[in-house]
This record gives structure tokens, sequence and C-alpha cells, in this order.
């Protein structure tokens, strides 16, 4: 009994040194300018909701809904593009069968270590050919050809863990591929893809790089564009205040996901890693 | 994230995803539909760009005009004359090399810990793992700025000890340090794959090595780090890569510069300087030629020493 109590202070102790930039975070949100940045605690003796005040009054040109709609923007076709294509082309891998098969799979394993670098000027050369510098096309569009072979790998790890047998009684019964797929893998393999989603979400919303190389004017920045705006203003501690309680915002709907499918992150990243 | 073929192939004997009898009569032309996408993905977005810029690296582009013929002079530059180059090279090393190994011994200590019935295991877990999460994004490393600035949160803090560090932002030895601080802090990830890794070790080894008198620590050493190397393998191999790619924090803390003194100047930031500042994209191409070249070297040489060191279920290889 004593050593449980012991192991839980334990944790929570650790755990509280970990958590402490984003309390830390949070708690300078709500105070007033001045005592922001050099204070150590997370209380203050006025707490003030100034700050999310002079961030969401609008006053500002773009208003700060526009880069919550633009991040929604990016993040969702994202989704939808990996949840798509990643799931057919495992759905290939897992369990059609064609001659390039083998060679196909051990490529895309590959893939998966590719820095992006190594394709990021090409790409940024096809799309400025293609009119699409400065808009979503360049951040969307690669997920609707399955690019994030990491989720391709991960639904195929999950296709086949479940039984064939399932597989085979509907081809007998007749079916093709691609009602099989449509009938019987598709509402099995919900779980992969809640994962993918989620991840392809956080990691979308998170990215930096990608927006910062293809997206330039004010109206289409994305959140972590319009933080970085704030880098410049820093000196400055007037700005200290706005600045966190965006960065609070644009935390939330990454905490939100976190805490509805946390058990799905936890699953997927653990299988991805162990089972094979 | 990734994986890899071996690590993750070899535990389990080929797969045989699709039952080895005769054809069920299907076309082989579905699988090729299915796959369309992806396909597409990989001719126009990956093979034809990687063999365009191996191509640009060996040229003068600078986007708007056609590309010229320099042979090997980008990559002779680089080696000779570029200070930014080596200064960037060896930022990078740096980080690897700190942030790597201390971040998954966190991960490792961490997951003993929570190793433990308990009912509130799941939690602390996600708990833990949160900062994996949000450690990537621009928000964190604001905070990690305005807390590591001069007369921050973190200068207060070491002054109660009678540290004066006069902000970290500022020096050139300390700038990287709290980027190392905030690589190793993100450690969640690798440390759900440990967790993962330690449940799948089975208790009759524990017992048997506490009847043979083992004590905690050589139970430690002599049953869960073997049983566990594979999955120590699994992390280092993704980490490493990952470490090598780092920006966001840099960017974000040096404002774009990499400074001070170049001292935050990572690999990736000093690429987007050169293609994205200054337009000097077959400069650019070529380092991203040398950055895939030197995560391969990296990564083959964890692969070799993984013989020595890295475990399979019975066999003692």
């Amino acid at each position: 009994m004593i050593r449980r109590a012991i192991w839980h202070v334990v944790v929570l102790a650790v755990l509280g040194v970990m958590l402490y930039p984003i309390l830390w975070l949070v708690a300078s949100s709500f105070k007033p300018n001045a005592s922001i940045a050099s204070s150590v605690g997370l209380w203050a003796d006025s707490l003030t909701l100034g700050n999310y005040a002079s961030v969401l009054d609008g006053a500002t040109d773009p208003p700060v809904w526009r880069y919550f709609l633009n991040s929604t923007i990016v993040a969702g076709g994202a989704v939808i593009g990996n949840v798509v294509t990643c799931s057919l082309a495992a759905y290939a891998f897992a369990r059609l069968r064609f001659r390039l098969r083998t060679p196909l799979f051990a490529f895309m394993l590959a893939t998966i270590m590719l820095p992006q670098h190594v394709v990021l000027i090409p790409q940024y050369t096809i799309f400025q050919q293609l009119g699409m510098v400065d808009s979503f096309w360049p951040l969307v569009l690669p997920k609707f050809l399955a690019t994030d072979a990491f989720f391709v790998f991960l639904m195929v790890q999950f296709i086949r863990q479940l039984p064939a047998e399932l597989d085979e009684a509907a081809r007998i019964d007749g079916c093709g591929p691609i009602r099989i797929f449509a009938h019987i893998t598709l509402p099995l393999v919900k779980p992969a893809m809640i994962t993918t989603a989620i991840f392809t979400f956080i990691w979308t919303w998170n990215d930096f790089f990608t927006q910062l190389i293809y997206l330039s004017s004010p109206d289409r920045l994305t959140l972590p564009l319009a933080l970085r705006g704030y880098v410049d203003l820093q000196e400055s501690a007037a700005s200290f205040g706005p600045m966190f309680a965006l960065s609070v915002l644009s935390l939330v709907p990454i905490l939100l996901f976190f805490a509805a499918f946390q058990r799905f992150l936890v699953q997927g990243l653990a299988t991805s890693g162990l089972k094979g | 994230m990734s994986a890899r073929p071996s690590t993750l192939e070899r535990e389990r004997p080929a797969p045989p995803a699709v039952p080895s009898r005769t054809s069920y009569g299907e076309r082989p032309g579905v699988a090729y539909l299915f796959l369309s996408p992806w396909v597409a993905g990989v001719v126009l977005l990956t093979v034809g760009p990687m063999l365009a810029s191996l191509y640009l690296s060996f040229t003068d582009y600078d986007l708007f005009t056609a590309p010229s013929w320099v042979g090997f002079e980008n990559y002779a530059r680089m080696f000779t004359t570029d200070v930014h180059f080596l200064n960037a090279v060896w930022a990078t090393v740096k980080y690897v090399l700190l942030s790597v190994p201390v971040q998954l011994l966190a991960a490792l200590a961490v997951a003993l810990l929570l190793d433990r019935a308990s009912r509130l295991q799941g939690l602390y877990r996600s708990a833990f793992y949160a900062p994996s999460l949000l450690g990537a994004s621009v928000a964190v490393a604001l905070v990690w700025r305005a807390m590591f600035s001069a007369d921050g949160a973190a200068d207060r803090f070491l002054s109660f000890f009678g540290v004066r560090t006069g902000g970290w932002v500022t020096d050139p030895d300390l700038a990287l340090l709290m980027l190392v601080l905030l690589g190793i802090w993100q450690f969640g990830a690798p440390m759900v794959i440990f967790l993962a890794g330690l449940k799948q070790i089975p208790a009759e080894l524990y017992d048997a090595a506490s009847v043979d008198g083992a004590g905690w620590w050589r139970r430690f050493w002599s049953v869960t780090v073997p049983m566990l190397s594979p999955v120590i393998f699994f992390n280092l191999v993704l980490d490493t890569i990952r470490a090598f790619q780092v920006f966001n924090a840099a960017f974000i803390v040096s404002n774009g510069t990499g400074g001070p003194g170049d001292s935050t100047l990572f690999y990736t930031l000093y690429l987007w300087q050169k293609g994205f500042v200054d337009f000097d994209m077959g400069y650019a191409s070529a380092m991203a030629w040398v950055l895939l070249l030197g995560i391969a070297l990296v990564t083959t040489l964890i692969f070799r020493s993984a013989r020595s060191w890295v475990h399979y279920g019975g066999g003692d290889r």
C-alpha cells in the first residue's frame, strides 16, 4: 500500500516537471503583460482575459479566425486524402496479388525513411509551374497521392491481422476484390483509419516547414505562420500576452483530439513498432 | 515516424498475406486500380523529383532561369569554402549526439517506472505522451524561446541556485542546449513503444532470474535489455533519422538565422536559407542529397552494430 502511494507520488512528480512548460504557457496567457516572461510560478496576483480579448477582437488584419479556417482547410484536406488513398494502397499490398508486389512494397517501406528535402526543390518547381504556390494545393494534393507511406504501412499491418477467412468466404459467395474491400475490409479497418486521421490532423496542424515554403499572402497564412510573426515582435514585452493566448488557442484542437482519441494514438504507435 | 523492413519483418516469418492457392480469378489490373493514387504519387512526387533534384544538384538553378550545368561545383563548395555548411553539419551532429541518447534513456526510464499494474497507468502514459504531440508546434517553440530568454523563467529559476546565465537564446553554447532540452522533452513516443515492448517480455523470465538470485539490476541487464533490444534498436533508428531533420524549434528560436554564431544553424535550416532565401536551389538540392547519403550512412552503421547487440527472440545471434 505504501509502495503504491510512493509510486503514484514519484510518477506525478516527474509528470509535473514534464508538463510544467505547458502549464506555464496556459498560466502566462492569463497574466497581464508586464509579469509574464520572468515569472517562474504559475499563479499571479491578478489574472486577466485581456490577452484573449486582444487576440480575438477582430481588429487584426486578417482576423484570427482566418488562420484557424486556413489551418482547418489544410489539415482537413490532408486527413481526407490520407485516409482514402492510404487505405486503398494498403488493401492492395496486404490482400491482393500482383507481380510487382514484393519490390513495390519494399520501395514503399524505403520511402518512409526518405527525407522530404530530397524531393523538395523539384516539387516546389512543379507547383510553381502549375501556378499553385501560395495556395493550399501543394499542402493537400500530395496527400491524395498517398505520399505519407507511414500510414500505408500502418494500415497494411492492421489489415494483415484481420482474419483472411472472411475474405475467402466472401470470395466463395462471388465477391470481387472491390466489393470485399468495400463490405468487409473497410468496416473492420476503421480503428486504423481513425489513427491515421488523427495523426494526420495533428501533424499537419503542427507542420511549419511546408507551410512556410508554400504560403505567403497574409490571408492565406495558417496558425503556425501567424504565430511565427510574433517572433519579430518578441523583443517588446507588450506582445507576450497575445502571443501566448494565440498559442494556447492553437493547441486546443490538438489537445481535444488527443483527449478524445488517445487510445487510438497510443495503440497505433505501439503496434507500428512492435508487430509485423 | 517510420519503420524498416528488417526490424519489422524479422519477428514474424514472412506473412502469407494472400493464401498461396490458385488464382481466384481476380484480374491483376484490379490491384493496380487500388494502387493507382500511390503509383501516381511515387512517379510524380517521389521518383521523378528525386531524379530531378539529383540533376539540379549539379547545376546552378534559381527557379526562374533554366538550370546551368556546373559539375561537382556545388559539392566542392560545401566541403571547402562554405564555412556555414560545416557549422551546420557540426551543429546538427552535436544535436543528434546529445538529444538522441538522452531522450531514449529518459523514455526507457519512464517506461520502466510506468510498467506496473495500475488502473491509472493508461492515463499516466497518455500524459507523458502529450509533449510528443505538442513539441513540434510553433506554439511550444515560442514558449521555449520565452522561458529561456534573458530574464526569463529559466534564468529566474537558476538564479535561486546562484547561477546566472544572462539568457540562453543569445548564448552560443546554451542556445543549442535549450533545443536539445526541447528534443529530450518529447520522449513520449519512444516511451510508449518501450512500454508496449516491456509488456511482451514473459514474466517467467523474471521469475527464473529471481529464483537464481538475481537482483533488480541483474534482471534489468540480463533479461530486460536483451529482450527489449529490438525495440531499442527500432527507436534508435527512428529517433536518429528524425533528429537529423529538426527544423521548427531552431527556426523559431533564432528567427530563421541559425544564430547566435551559427550555433543553432541546423542542416535543414541552412538548406532552407540556401533554397528559399538565397534561391540557390542547385546548392540546396546538393545539400539534400548529402543529407540523404549522411542519414543512409549513419543508419547503415546502426544496422551493422545491431548484429552485436540486438537479440531476436530465441536464437542467440
